[in-house]
């Protein structure tokens, strides 16, 4: 794995993971990450949105696998063992997001990410909030908030 | 952290518990219990709030703590009588104490309604009566207001009387350079019974000026007429201290004034210090005051030899049981050590299996020590687990005041009884069970009862009774409210559970169904919830958060004659005692206290009823049949051959019959959360680790039972009865 | 040597403080949290001075000092008493039982200390 640096002057630094899922290239904010496995088998959940793989074990602790590529509506190949478990960070859970692998960790400008183009799907104006270029290949950044499914049932207001 | 801050917690947490003692006697005493002990606990309780508030500065606290504590004196010394309404009093008294110390411990925010219960304080001790005869000194009248600093009082006592022995007593002097103090002083024999003694006193004054000290012995009897017990001499002390002033000497008698004669006087100093004599008799007789204890005459100094000491036993305390030994332990070593436990479960069972998966032999020395391994780590779970158990008393203890401030604001009347509060349950349970608690208990005092009036109309007594109970049953813990108001309104529910398209127009119900409507999600909303001190919050929300600790709830009711819900927990949200099964590819566990027994039935036993739905028949009664593969959904993981049955109780106390693949085997499991990183999943209560790494769902029964119940694809789900 | 101080008062915070103000080398302080059990404690220690509070349950200040006065032993041990009460009765009251003498809560450490010394024998 190498590590690219864009270098700029001024801006502020991001460091980036990024990944391959659906054919395409994403990334996210490293700070999210805690840990980069290998994919295991989970337990499946019965009534679940269809991209919640199931549960794993992490060193004691019930972890959630969410595939990340189904989760944003794209077309994704059945989980392997050659696919790839990145443990990240959502509000107060840790999760694992199913990815198909894990690319480079990047360094880049604040100002080298664009604003995300303006196309119709939802999932895509939910979750990407900018583009990169680099090398000639465009690394889409998603964030990870409202990834998890909501709570089912809310208070009665 | 600083000392201080370390004791300044402790003093926190020892609030606490005074403010719950407190409260506790005063309940005692409300209901015409008590005695005087408890009485005496109540003062002390007051009395201890207030002087480590005094030790803090804690100003508002120590002012109104006095105002308290002088009441609680007049009702222990029997100048206030402890009827009813001075125990309200009191009681609302106790309450404002207890907003004073959490003002305190978040930083000395002011509190109010001071004025009102300072008021009412005041009216209750200033219409008191003197105190009985039987009191030994002259009760002084007690302040009503507030203590005035006690900075300004000298730290040792009250200013010393001096009594004079002079006929022209001087006037306060100015150290007056040349001249001398002059100290005379006759101990009684009550200074020496009291442990005071003349050499102390003389090092206090040598550390104020050069000394020459002269004792008078003449008093001093013959041998065989000297009581050793009696006080015989005098001192007469020169000091050369011209810049002390003579308070400063006077001070140094403080303790012993009354129990010695003594004076000071200034007199020139003199290049040779004579001898004074002093005036006579009256003086120097040994003046013997109280009949000291009797004592066999001693010749020997005051150190005996080592001899019984006088049983402290004749104190006329009898001896009470000694409570067991205690120590303190930090919660988060409790926990870890839990943990720790928890893991080895985990690794003990993962090296069970591994090893006969290994081919080693049942019998063999290997396995049967894994079986002793296995015994051992059951019995340190158990004795950790009940490290954490606690009382629900800590929950329940903050009902009383709670039920006391609904009433008020709804203008009911109302009694809580509780029962059963040393009931244990896991701390973990504990915690999250006060929010469920107090919203029930608000809605059973605004919803439930009725108004004093209204209860009067129906022929009952104007106060409502709430009754609180805790109990071990079956493995968990039950805990009931019920109250004996109006009960539910049948009519009512009906109507807006149609309205909020909850049931059909139509749907015939039974009583129990409709009952449980409160609980369904959507049924209430802020118009049904009155809004009692701004917290006003459903059933259904009451429902999930009891469902979330793997308990359930329910209710029956009974109209014009009250309500009781029961909720029933684990004992701990730790382990399970669980039944693994196979479904299909999936390993489950069902726990352990849903399963009445498992079954193998014969083909004929199983019935179809209605369009898709089955039942078992089970020694002549029939029960519904669940598929546990399809009501999961894992449908299409072929459930073959016959598999076996569990026969198992809902927490409401039906009956259902699971059909699961195989049996693996009974096993202890850890808990884990599934909400901790995911969130609550319909017809799974948590998930466990097994032996293999993998991680196995844990089965809720009772969910189950529900979900088949609503599961029938393609309609629409049915309204299905909250369990 | 250290001076042994037994502190007798059923608040925990009030033996903590006590133990903080007397904390170093000059004093070893033994607990006890009531009158009886100021007594038990007695049985096992040899305090050179006693420090007691008065409210307490099981057996008060003036119990367990008149228990004190009572024990061949510890007849002559000083015995100082904390209060919060500006009552004189009740500082009669503990003199009468026997009462070295006082101080008052809230204390100041260097004060209480110096009480210790003073009636130290």
């Amino acid at each position: 794995m190498s590590v690219t640096q864009t270098a700029s002057s001024s801006a502020a630094q991001r460091e980036l993971v990024a990944f391959r899922m659906g054919a395409q290239e994403y990334c996210v904010d490293i700070r999210s990450v805690l840990e980069i496995r290998g994919w295991a088998p989970a337990t499946h959940l019965p009534s679940s949105p269809s991209y919640v793989r199931g549960v794993i074990n992490l060193r004691g602790t019930v972890l959630p696998i969410i595939d990340l590529g189904a989760r944003l509506g794209l077309q994704v190949s059945a989980p392997s063992a050659r696919h790839v478990i990145i443990v990240a960070r959502i509000d107060r859970k840790t999760v694992g997001l199913l990815v198909e692998a894990v690319s480079d960790i990047l360094t880049v400008a604040e100002d080298v990410i664009q604003p995300t183009p303006d196309i119709a799907c939802e999932t895509v104006r939910a979750f990407v909030k900018g583009i990169i270029a680099i090398d000639g290949e465009m690394i889409s950044l998603i964030t990870l908030d409202g990834l998890l499914p909501d709570e089912i049932a809310q208070e009665a207001a | 952290m600083d000392p201080m801050e370390a004791i300044k917690a402790t003093f926190f947490q020892e609030c606490d518990e005074l403010l719950g003692d407190l409260e506790e006697g005063l309940l005692t005493l409300e209901t015409g219990g008590g005695d005087s002990e408890t009485v005496n606990a109540v003062f002390r309780a007051v009395h201890s709030v207030k002087g480590g508030a005094g030790a803090f500065g804690l100003e508002p606290l120590v002012r109104f703590a006095h105002v308290f504590e002088t009441t609680m004196d007049m009702v222990r010394s029997g100048a206030l009588a402890p009827e009813l309404h001075v125990i309200q009093v009191l009681l609302r008294a106790a309450d404002h104490l207890a907003d004073h110390v959490a003002a305190a411990k978040a930083g000395g925010t002011p509190v109010g309604g001071e004025d009102a219960i300072v008021a009412e304080l005041e009216a209750l001790t200033a219409g008191a009566g003197s105190a009985p005869a039987a009191a030994p000194a002259p009760i002084p009248t007690f302040e009503a207001t507030p203590l005035p600093s006690v900075p300004d009082e000298p730290d040792f006592g009250f200013s010393p009387m001096m009594i004079s022995l002079d006929p022209d007593p001087q006037p306060e002097p100015e150290p007056d350079t040349g001249a001398d103090w002059l100290v005379r002083f006759t101990p009684k024999d009550v200074m020496y019974r009291n442990a005071n003694d003349a050499l102390p006193l003389m090092r206090e004054l040598a550390r104020l000026g050069p000394l020459s000290v002269e004792c008078n012995i003449r008093t001093v009897p013959l041998l065989d007429a000297l009581d050793p017990l009696g006080a015989y001499l005098t001192w007469t002390v020169t000091l050369t201290a011209p810049d002390v002033a003579r308070e400063r000497i006077v001070d140094v008698f403080e303790f012993v004034d009354g129990d010695c004669v003594f004076s000071v006087e200034q007199v020139e100093a003199e290049p040779a210090p004579a001898p004074m004599i002093l005036p006579e008799p009256e003086i120097l007789a040994p003046v013997a005051s109280k009949p000291v204890a009797p004592a066999t005459p001693q010749v020997a100094a005051p150190t005996p030899p080592a001899s019984a000491e006088t049983p402290p036993a004749n104190e006329a305390r009898g001896a009470e049981a000694a409570a067991p030994a205690t120590i303190r332990v930090d919660l988060d070593r409790v926990d870890r050590l839990i943990d720790l436990v928890g893991e080895l479960v985990i690794n003990q069972a993962m090296l069970a299996q591994r090893v006969m998966e290994s081919g080693v032999a049942r019998s063999s020395n290997i396995a049967l020590g894994l079986d002793d391994l296995e015994q051992l780590t059951r019995e340190i779970q158990d004795s950790v687990m009940a490290i954490r158990a606690q009382p629900v008393k800590s929950v329940f203890q903050r009902m009383p005041r709670l039920a006391r401030e609904v009433a008020a604001m709804t203008g009911k009347r109302v009694r809580l009884v509780t029962e059963g509060e040393g009931t244990e349950v896991d701390k973990t349970v504990i915690e999250r069970l006060a929010e469920p608690l107090t919203h029930m208990l608000r809605n059973a005092i605004d919803h439930g009862l009725e108004s004093p009036e209204e209860r009067r109309a129906a022929g009952k007594p104007e106060e409502g009774v709430i009754k609180l109970a805790a109990m071990h049953r079956s493995g968990r813990i039950v805990i009931e409210i019920s109250d004996d108001g109006r009960g539910i309104n049948r009519e009512r529910v009906r109507d807006i559970a149609v309205k909020r398209g909850l049931i059909e127009a139509d749907a015939a119900l039974s009583d129990e169904e409709i009952d449980n409507l409160i609980f369904a999600p959507g049924f209430s909303t802020a118009a049904t919830i009155s809004d009692v001190s701004g917290r006003g919050v459903g059933m259904d929300v009451v429902k999930r958060s009891i469902q979330a600790l793997g308990g359930r709830i329910t209710i029956v009711s009974r109209p014009g004659l009250g309500s009781t819900f029961t909720m029933s927990l684990p004992l701990t949200l730790a382990v399970l005692d669980g039944m693994v099964v196979t479904v299909g590819e999936q390993t489950l566990v069902v726990p352990i206290t849903a399963i009445i027994e498992s079954l193998q039935p014969k083909p004929g036993d199983i019935q179809a009823l209605g369009p898709d739905g089955f039942v078992l028949s089970v020694r002549g009664a029939y029960v519904p049949l669940i598929d546990v593969a399809q009501a999961m959904s894992w449908g299409e993981t072929a459930s073959t051959g016959p598999g076996v049955t569990l026969l198992v109780e809902s927490g409401i106390g039906g009956l259902a019959a699971l059909r699961v693949d195989a049996i693996q085997g009974q096993r202890q499991v850890v808990i884990k959360s599934l909400e901790l990183n995911y969130q609550q999943v319909d017809g799974i209560a948590a998930a466990t680790i097994l032996g293999d790494g993998r991680v196995a769902l844990i089965l809720d029964v009772d969910a189950i039972i529900s979900l088949r119940k609503r599961s029938t694809p393609p309609s629409p789900p049915q309204f299905a009865i909250a369990s | 040597m250290s001076m042994v101080i037994l502190t007798v008062d059923d608040s925990r915070t009030m033996r903590d403080m006590l133990r903080l103000a007397l904390a170093g080398d000059e004093f070893e302080v033994v607990q006890a949290v009531d009158g009886l059990d100021g007594l038990d404690v007695l049985g096992r220690n040899d305090p050179d001075v006693i420090i007691t509070d008065i409210n307490m349950p099981n057996l008060d200040g003036f119990g367990f000092i008149e228990g004190v006065r009572r024990s061949e032993r510890h007849r002559s041990t000083p015995i100082l008493v904390l209060t919060t009460e500006s009552d004189s009765a009740k500082k009669q009251r503990a003199r009468d039982s026997g009462a070295t003498g006082w101080i008052v809560k809230p204390f100041d450490p260097v004060k209480l200390i110096d009480a210790i010394r003073r009636v130290a024998a």
